[in-house]
């Protein structure tokens, strides 16, 4: 019981940061959206149609909109190519899933490989079996050190 | 058994290399093509490139082609650049002069907020029709590189004259400007 309660606590705990990352600041929002003149993010750029997009997203955080409405709102002016990173839903959902596919299929590929160079080897090994003369030699030579 | 398969591996893998060396070398050569604005300023008069977007000044949407048997002066915008500012009650006056000759000056406010190109539209009391391009989808095919930019189209919808880059001025290019409009009004 006791231990359950420890972990409802731990697990609580765990939620808030997620909670409080719930909502950005304007400071998170300008390193999300990239100036469509310059193409880098507004908290890079000082171009004059950035500095209008920060004021905006400023403007709607004090009306109470959230990070997901101002992008949204943003993307339906400039297009999508306004996030500097790529939504993870439909068809964008490739680009974050892709990398990880090729990650995988190149750690098979090194793993399979790998399984390959090794049986190689086992199978190339010579027979542990000595030559049945060198195996007499050797029994000669050692005789001559016995007592 | 073994070999082929073996082979047939190689094979794709080399295949898949030399696939992405080839969109490197295209991604790095590709610089968009200058769009119309090359052709034109290699000597051709190209059709000018598509153009159907969301009007600013009332309803609905205008297509270039519709204004087919005019003039026009293209011009593109934003209400956050300043040349855009100063040339815009120029480009009125040229409107107001020449409409009645067969002259449309239509603006493409590009990569910009819809309710601040209004504001701009009213602020210098534009009466030309005014389209909005937020996303900047149609700058690539007429090679729109900077704001303002301004092009002239013949009543045949071919591109004459030069392209003008930055704001129409009266020392720098108001002759290349006044020659681009009686170009696109010339023929019938």
């Amino acid at each position: 019981m006791k231990t359950l309660a420890v972990a409802a606590a731990l697990a609580a705990l765990a939620l808030l940061p997620a909670s409080a990352a719930a909502e950005p600041t304007a400071a998170d929002l300008e390193a999300e959206i990239v100036c469509p003149t310059c193409k880098t993010t507004l908290d890079q750029s000082d171009a004059p149609i950035a500095r209008r997009m920060k004021a905006y997203i400023r403007a709607r955080l004090a009306a109470g909109a959230s990070g997901e409405e101002i992008k949204q709102e943003l993307v339906d002016q400039f297009g999508p190519g306004v996030l500097a990173e790529p939504p993870k839903r439909g068809f964008d959902l490739l680009a974050w899933l892709l990398p990880l596919g090729g990650l995988a299929v190149g750690a098979v590929a090194v793993g399979v490989a790998v399984w390959a160079w090794s049986r190689r080897r086992t199978d190339a090994e010579p027979d542990d079996a000595l030559d049945p003369d060198l195996d007499r030699r050797v029994d000669e030579e050692l005789a001559r050190f016995e007592p | 058994m073994g070999a082929r398969v073996k082979l047939a591996a190689q094979g794709l893998a080399l295949a898949a290399v030399v696939g992405l060396l080839g969109l490197l070398v295209w991604g790095v050569l590709d610089d968009g093509g200058g769009g119309a604005a090359a052709e034109l300023a290699s000597g051709e008069h190209p059709l000018a490139p598509a153009l159907v977007l969301e009007r600013l000044d009332e309803d609905g949407t205008l297509d270039l082609a519709d204004l087919r048997g005019k003039g026009v002066v293209v011009n593109f915008w934003a209400s956050w650049c300043i040349p855009c500012k100063d040339e815009a009650p120029f480009l009125q006056s040229v409107y107001e002069r020449d409409r009645d000759r067969g002259l449309v000056v239509l603006g493409v406010d590009s990569q910009d907020f819809g309710a601040d190109a209004r504001r701009f539209i009213k602020r210098f009391g534009l009466t030309y029709p005014n389209v909005h391009d937020g996303r900047g989808e149609t700058l690539g095919g007429w090679g729109v590189v900077g704001f303002p930019e301004t092009f002239f189209v013949d009543r045949q919808g071919r591109l004459v004259g030069q392209r003008i880059q930055g704001g129409v001025d009266a020392e720098r290019n108001r002759e290349a400007f006044e020659q681009g409009v009686e170009l696109a009004l010339a023929g019938s």
